[in-house]
């Protein structure tokens, strides 16, 4: 079996989301975009999952408004009390309006940095990793679908030109 | 055009009616010497006795003379309670009046602000909510004449709610002279504080007369913008005069009601209260004459935008509420501490439970992005943000002016009853007086087509 894939290029992301729409109604299956840029609406426009970034994102806020309420109590109440300005040190309750920011930064810091690891690892991507992009005019200004070929590369090739492309290229794919 | 006839219109003014009668009859029965304040505290202490086990012995600790603990309390003592009592009590309609007229001024000033902003920013998504939130600030008319009337009462002392302006604050020699209000002679004094007021309210009416104006002028003036642009100076020039008067206006009206305590965020805070229900005012208007079929070109993307407010505001509001709080907990000076005490001795339910109301529920049912689309989501939200909001007014304002003899009673529940009943009547009588959609502003047709990408519409008549 052959690995031919389509590549067709666009400058515009408003024609991008079209040509997503008319190969999906055609019932052609897109294997990626490239994008310079997110462009709203293409994930749906595509047929993508929704993504489930926000309820990870809520769960580390979980997770790291836990650690911090531990870390207060630890460090305040148990190990080391100290007297700041007369406030109960002996009980985390009856101290905790002092304790707020530390919680409410803690939360943050959680949510926002396991957020973006767990993004990187779902996208597969790290630091020195090879670029996956196909041409490097994706990011600048261009954008490219990629289509698998399945003995259909004619009808295929007259669709995308209708779409808008501003390039077409049929290539193997490793 | 829109009608404002049939049921909504009755309904209104038989609201007003029950509330002006509920609002009549709690002035005629407060107690008009201390023989009937005596009696009151009387039936208040059986009362008291039944229920005593449930009760805190430190609850009225405010009055050191109190006579409900202390067996051995001399006639005088007696009376000096009678007395306060009585005081109280006789505030209590006033102070009733008063909680609902400052919310419902301040909604319909938040959203005349909340429009001006739009204006000045040159908002595009919003244009078809203009008709919206302008029938609305016709309220400020009606509610300015009657905070004119609250104003000239407490000048004239037919009223006491501000303690300051009692006879001999400022006067070495009496009983009553008050050395923390001397010093601040020079802003709290009766001429300047009725000139301040009758400013503030004299200066937002004339923005609002303009600008509704020069809108309804717009729909068909087709002048090359020339009508936009002067809508967007005097927008501007309004909100500068709004940031200064909003500030002072919350010290004047409300923080003088305590005025040895003070709190050098307080406007932002009222602001962040009155703001978070104007938007949420906005969103039920709308959603209310969508779903009769008046506003088509409103999409579920608006609604969105208009939850988003209130979810990120009611986030605002609990910020400054607790920056408040925290700063004064953690310096413990008992001149700042003497308001919270009030509160956590007197008002602890209502005072901790709008925090649960306007924070806790607001996050946890409007933090979905999809939720904040559907109407009956933001109706349910948005009831429990406005009577978290009313509460956070009413323990502002009640426990300078009535102390522990508050109450949710006939004298709170018909002012309010008065001013919604007024609410609707003036603002859907407004939304009649003009075409509903803003015809002649140049972002008309970028807020037709509005389409936050996330959300999928449903609740609109024309699908794009």
């Amino acid at each position: 079996m052959s690995n031919k894939v389509i590549h067709a290029f666009y400058n515009d992301d408003e024609v991008v989301l079209d040509a997503v729409k008319k190969v999906k109604a055609a019932h052609h299956h897109i294997e990626e975009v490239f994008c310079p840029f997110p462009v709203h609406g293409l994930d749906k426009a595509m047929g993508l999952a929704p993504t489930r970034i926000a309820i990870t994102s809520f769960m580390y806020g979980v997770l790291g408004l836990s650690v911090a309420i531990w870390m207060t109590n630890y460090m305040m109440i148990q190990d080391w009390p100290q007297d700041i300005g007369g406030k109960p040190n002996f009980s985390w309750w009856l101290n905790m309006p002092a304790f707020v920011p530390i919680l409410f930064e803690l939360t943050v810091f959680f949510a926002a940095h396991l957020m973006v690891i767990t993004f990187y690892m779902r996208s597969r991507i790290w630091p020195f990793k090879k670029a996956e992009n196909p041409d490097p005019r994706t990011t600048d200004d261009h954008f490219l679908m990629e289509i698998p070929v399945h003995d259909n590369e004619e009808e295929l090739t007259t669709l995308l030109k209708e779409t808008g492309a501003v390039e077409i290229n049929v290539v193997e794919k490793h | 055009m829109y009608q404002f006839s049939g049921k909504l219109k009755t309904f209104s003014i038989a609201l007003m009616i029950i509330g002006a009668l509920g609002v009549g009859y709690s002035f005629l029965t407060a107690p008009k010497t201390v023989e009937d304040a005596k009696e009151i505290i009387a039936s208040q202490h059986d009362s008291h006795e039944t229920t005593a086990a449930t009760h805190a012995p430190a609850t009225d600790s405010h009055e050191k003379t109190d006579s409900h603990s202390n067996a051995k309390t001399s006639e005088h003592a007696n009376d000096e309670h009678a007395e306060h009592v009585l005081h109280a009590l006789q505030n209590k309609p006033w102070a009733a009046t008063y909680v609902a007229l400052f919310f419902f001024l301040g909604i319909s000033l938040l959203v005349l602000t909340f429009y001006a902003i739009q204006r000045v920013a040159q908002a595009g998504w919003s244009i078809v909510l203009f008709r919206v939130m302008e029938a609305i600030t016709a309220n400020i008319v009606p509610a300015s004449i009657l905070m004119f009337v609250v104003i000239m009462t407490s000048a004239g002392h037919l009223n006491h709610l501000f303690v300051w302006m009692a006879d001999g604050t400022f006067d070495p020699a009496s009983p009553n002279y008050d050395a923390i209000v001397d010093g601040k002679k020079w802003w709290l004094n009766i001429p300047g504080w009725t000139v301040r007021s009758i400013v503030y309210l004299v200066g937002w009416n004339v923005y609002r007369f303009l600008t509704r104006k020069w809108s309804i002028a717009e729909d068909t003036a087709n002048d090359g913008n020339k009508i936009y642009k002067k809508n967007y100076h005097a927008s501007v020039v309004f909100l500068v005069f709004f940031m200064i008067t909003e500030s002072m206006m919350s010290w004047d009206w409300i923080m003088g009601l305590d005025p040895h305590w003070f709190s050098t965020l307080f406007g932002w805070y009222v602001l962040a209260t009155l703001l978070v229900s104007a938007l949420t005012v906005i969103a039920f208007v709308t959603i209310y004459l969508r779903s009769k079929g008046h506003l088509p070109f409103v999409n579920d993307s608006h609604i969105h935008d208009l939850a988003k407010y209130m979810f990120g505001f009611s986030v605002f509001w609990t910020y400054l509420w607790f920056a408040q709080f925290m700063l004064i907990w953690y310096a413990d000076m008992s001149e700042e501490t003497v308001y919270f005490i009030a509160r956590f001795n007197e008002y602890k339910l209502p005072f901790l439970g709008m925090v649960v109301m306007n924070f806790v529920f607001p996050i946890l049912l409007l933090i979905n992005s999809d939720f904040k689309s559907r109407p009956w989501f933001v109706v349910i939200g948005g009831l429990v943000i406005l009577a978290g909001h009313y509460i956070d007014v009413f323990v502002m304002i009640m426990p300078a002016t009535v102390g522990d003899q508050w109450f949710f009673g006939i004298p709170e529940i018909s002012a309010l009853a008065f001013f919604i009943g007024l609410f609707i009547f003036v603002t859907f009588r407004a939304f009649a007086n003009a075409a509903p959609l803003a015809k002649g502003n140049p972002f008309l047709q970028e807020s037709e087509h509005y389409h936050y990408y996330n959300i999928e519409h449903e609740g609109e008549e024309n699908h794009h």
